[in-house]
């Protein structure tokens, strides 16, 4: 049995909650100043049940994820909701469409709830001028958010009572002999007593708070919702008419280019405006602190003076070994260090193992590379700012850059306009300080567009690298007694959040810090979190006594170190998630292969959630998954040799479940590795729109392939070499896709889980461990390039 | 549509872009992609990589897919300049761009242009492609979203429908 309690966040949120949230890409202060409580679940009662297998009823309402003072209060039904006198809808959200379709589900979800046709749904996301906050939109949210909690789902079912109450007077039929069909509501036995919605209350405000109460529609009665709706913006976008930030062109717009350091850590000495004097169309040089840009009339102009401005930089920091950047993470001190979970009796147990298995996975630094570099349009006058930027977060935006700007927050309105998908935290925020900064000084409005070396060397926030040692026995059946876990990242910035603008690398530029880095010692979990996939699925996780683990290994420990990084790290798709699965995946794999166990068949071994075994289940049933321990027995060691694997994963614990078999071909001449079929099987609750989660599912497999398969951010001694597509490798269109063939099991009685992230965490294990069933080589490192599979399969035992 | 008058070394081009005249008075060695964006307010046409390395700013020139963003303008003047606004709307689209909706192909829809451009030059001038040579020809556009399976799919079915109408001629 549990109840919901509310609790105020400050009271609740242990350390380790606060860097999950920090990896999660939320800013420390972003949830000390963020305003609301957080939800959380309290368990009544002493048995040792996992946490899995409850009814969670309501997922955690994350710190800052909005409501922040001077937006739309939540509680109130005109901030999500109003209807035309014509009967229209308009819905205003929080949540950005980042290419995920997130705005047609959500469109989905009022016409449901509302009772109306998908097209007579109007909504307006992502402007403060209008839309209430609901912080970033991020870390698989969004459909968890507005369709489980207190926003924008139950905002249109107070509405349609709201109105069958209103209709319900005006009728004289009791509200529950009315039904509502089109934005019409009419008495049951006679449907030619009616009132439209339009005529009830069109034009008219509700001035009614949000009925926690009211009656969501039942899946079972779905109409909108649960259908493939087919986006309503691609025609626009497939004809060139679709308007991306990108495009937005206001009168007297002016064009800005920005000069970035030529090394990490190298400071302005001096700026020589006179070498720009005279060019074609020059209307500024911006200089504040280490930010430089130049203004023009036109962009190539910019372009121009950008590169002959002249400008004195001071030497560089200086930047670690690349070759030896993984050697660095292990050793640098002091470091931050959290325990997410800790049985005390993991050495015990290891002793007294009958096996043990040790072994290193090494992931590093990859980009978001959006296809369009990063572009914003700022318009800051007379002390105010409008701002069309293709941030995640208009609200913690416009906190940012009002800090940036010296300007009061309410003098800054920030609307979103869409950029090219980002996958996390690419250019955005940045480019939207640099177009603010110039503006600001050229007094004008000016677009910025960074160039392609400025989005991928100082515009965005780089995924984590990671080293993670991975320690597990064995007992004499083969089943795992213990398992201990313990990793190495950096970190520097991230999101900006409400208060740190120095996250990201114009804000640091133009002098804000990002925020500080502050090392400790682990202290004993108090409560169980498992955002990051730190804790391996196969972990019982018990914390205080009970176990919320997805596993059955009892003894277990995890620990995580954090050091600072040289390079700027932010969120990128899967954050943690898909290094940590990479490593406990390849690693499952290896103690699956040591107790000579089939992979499937170990896993399912050894865990309790039901929701990842029946996905497992069903991804081997997909690839008619054949019993047999890897690898596979072996064959002539030259010519091309095939292999299957396996992964799954419960996202965050319990944010999605999913589980992926790969077949792949293993050149072993030239170590290409080619992979043929994918099969994947997801539980993400209910389904709200079957073909947009399929897009998803396969977006984010090949995206994930691409980053396994050749994806790195590399380095000299100064500054970042991956500039470019030619020095940062992504398959291209015309690379061998594999089939892919989805199972998604739908739960209509459950709540809504994110979908977007899930399918990118389990391809770099899977291919790893079809790697090693094609060859009986283990490769721990990823990328799987030629040139590293080639070298592993040459000496076996350094891979 | 004309772009307004600016000043420094600029000269005066006619480009013909979809089938229309436009005088621009800009910078000879412009990019034709600026002109294009900036000049001319078109959507179609993107800045990915300013590198020719991406596809997202192909337009034809000719019938042939080319790279806008390294292109001088002036190189250009004189030529038939098509961009994605240029073969069909939302209301008549062109069969691409109609297989494109109906396979739902795109995700944050970024790339679609340099996609749909450079199928369009490849099919227009291959009629009878197999699946592998189209694929060869799509080996030079990105897309990050990887939509690959429904883009491909959509191309894909286009390349057959033109088989098929073909050899029923």
């Amino acid at each position: 049995m549990s109840k919901q309690l509310q609790v105020e966040q400050k009271s609740k949120l242990t350390e380790d909650a606060a860097l999950a949230l920090g990896r999660a890409g939320f800013s420390r202060r972003s949830f000390v100043a963020g305003a609301g409580a957080l939800i959380v679940n309290f368990s009544i009662g002493g048995m040792l049940q996992t946490a899995a297998a409850q009814e969670k009823p309501e997922r955690k309402l994350r710190p800052g994820d909005g409501n922040s003072p001077g937006s739309p209060p939540w509680e109130v039904l005109d901030s999500w909701i109003a209807i035309g006198a014509d009967g229209g809808v308009i819905a205003y959200a929080g949540k950005a469409e980042i290419g995920q379709g997130q705005w047609t589900v959500l469109t989905q979800l009022v016409a449901e709830e509302l009772c109306v046709p998908f097209g007579r749904v109007k909504l307006i996301a992502c402007d403060t001028a209008l839309c209430p906050d609901q912080g970033i939109t991020t870390g698989s949210t969004s459909s968890p958010t507005n369709f489980n909690q207190k926003n924008l789902a139950q905002a249109a079912a107070t509405a349609r009572e709201a109105l069958e109450e209103l209709a319900s007077k005006q009728l004289d039929v009791p509200a529950d002999q009315l039904v509502a069909i089109d934005g019409v509501i009419s008495a049951k036995d006679n449907p030619s007593k009616k009132v439209g919605y339009g005529e009830l209350v069109g034009g008219r405000k509700f001035e009614i708070k949000l009925n926690p109460k009211a009656k969501r529609r039942p899946a079972s009665e779905w109409t909108v919702l649960g259908k493939p709706v087919p986006r309503p913006d691609l025609p626009a976008m497939v004809t060139g008419q679709f308007e991306f930030v990108h495009n937005v062109r206001l009168p007297g717009m002016l064009h800005g280019q920005v000069v970035r350091p030529p090394a990490v850590g190298a400071t302005v000495v001096s700026v020589v405006e006179g070498s720009v004097e005279g060019m074609p169309g020059l209307v500024k040089v911006v200089v504040r602190k280490n930010f430089v840009g130049v203004v023009a009339e036109k962009p190539w102009q910019a372009i121009q003076a950008a590169n002959k401005l002249k400008v004195t930089w001071s030497a560089g920091t200086g930047l670690p070994s690349h070759a030896e950047f993984y050697n660095y993470l292990r050793t640098q001190q002091p470091t931050r260090d959290t325990l997410l979970v800790d049985s005390k009796d993991v050495d015990e147990k290891l002793g007294q193992a009958v096996t043990t298995v040790k072994a290193t996975y090494h992931y590093p630094n990859q980009m978001h590379g959006s296809m369009g570099s990063s572009c914003a349009v700022a318009d800051v006058r007379g002390g105010k700012a409008t701002l069309y930027s293709p941030t995640q977060g208009v609200w913690p935006m416009r906190s940012t850059s009002s800090m940036l700007l010296g300007l009061k927050p309410e003098d800054v309105h920030v609307i979103f306009k869409r950029g090219a998908g980002c996958y996390g935290l690419n250019g955005a925020d940045s480019v939207t300080y640099d177009a603010a900064l110039l503006s600001q000084a050229a007094g004008k409005p000016v677009r910025v567009q960074l160039s392609r070396k400025d989005e991928m060397a100082w515009g965005e926030n780089y995924g984590f690298a990671f080293v993670i040692d991975e320690h597990a026995g064995l007992d004499r059946s083969g089943n795992i007694v213990a398992w201990n876990h313990e990793s190495w990242s950096a970190v520097l910035g991230g999101r900006p959040g409400y208060a740190n603008p120095g996250n990201v690398i114009t804000g640091a530029l133009a002098g804000f810090s990002p925020q500080p880095f502050q090392p400790r010692t682990a202290p004993d979990p108090e409560e169980y979190t498992n955002l990051a996939n730190d804790v391996p699925s196969y972990v019982a996780g018990i914390v205080g006594g009970k176990a919320y683990g997805s596993g059955t290994v009892k003894s277990g420990r995890s620990l995580t170190h954090l050091i600072p990084s040289p390079l700027f790290t932010g969120p990128l798709r899967g954050p943690g998630r898909l290094q940590n699965t990479f490593a406990h995946e390849s690693f499952m794999d290896e103690l699956a292969a040591r107790a000579k166990a089939d992979p499937v068949e170990f896993r399912l071994r050894h865990l309790s959630d039901p929701r990842l075994v029946a996905v497992i289940k069903e991804a081997a049933g997909l690839a008619n998954w054949q019993s047999r321990p890897s690898p596979k027995p072996k064959k002539n060691g030259t010519g091309v040799v095939t292999g299957r694997g396996f992964a799954c994963i419960a996202y965050e614990g319990d944010n999605g479940w999913a589980a992926m078999a790969i077949d792949i071909e293993v050149n072993r001449d030239n170590g290409r590795v080619v992979v043929k079929r994918i099969f994947f099987s997801n539980d993400c609750g209910p389904i709200s729109n079957p073909d947009g989660l399929l897009n998803q599912i396969e977006g984010g497999a090949l995206q994930a392939m691409s980053r396994a398969m050749g994806e790195e951010v590399t380095w000299d001694k100064e500054k970042v070499t991956s500039v470019d597509w030619a020095s940062y490798r992504t398959l291209p269109l015309g690379f061998t896709v594999p089939e892919i063939k989805v199972k998604s099991i739908n739960r209509p009685d459950k709540n809504a889980t994110g979908a977007g992230e899930i399918a990118v965490t389990t391809v770099a294990a899977a291919i790893g461990n079809a790697i090693f069933d094609a060859t009986g080589v283990r490769i721990r490192q990823v990328p799987f390039t030629p040139e590293r599979v080639k070298a592993a399969l040459a000496s076996p035992s350094r891979s | 549509m004309i772009g307004s008058p600016i000043f420094g070394t600029m000269s005066a081009i006619d480009l013909k872009v979809n089938g229309k005249i436009h005088s621009v008075d800009v910078d000879p060695a412009t990019p034709l992609l600026y002109v294009l964006s900036d000049d001319l307010a078109l959507n179609g046409p993107k800045f990915g990589c300013g590198l020719a390395q991406c596809g997202a700013c192909t337009v034809l020139l000719n019938g042939k897919a080319v790279p806008s963003c390294i292109l001088p303008v002036q190189s250009v003047e004189g030529a038939e300049i098509t961009t994605l606004e240029g073969i069909g709307t939302i209301e008549k689209p062109h069969p691409l761009q109609q297989a494109f909706i109906e396979e739902q192909a795109a995700q944050c829809g970024f790339c679609v242009n340099g996609i749909v451009m450079t199928a369009k030059a490849f099919l227009d001038n291959n009629p009878k492609a197999t699946e592998q040579e189209l694929r060869l020809a799509m080996s030079g556009v990105l897309c990050r979203c990887f939509t690959h399976t429904r883009m491909m799919r959509a191309i894909n079915r286009v390349r057959e429908a033109r088989i098929k109408e073909a050899a029923a001629k």
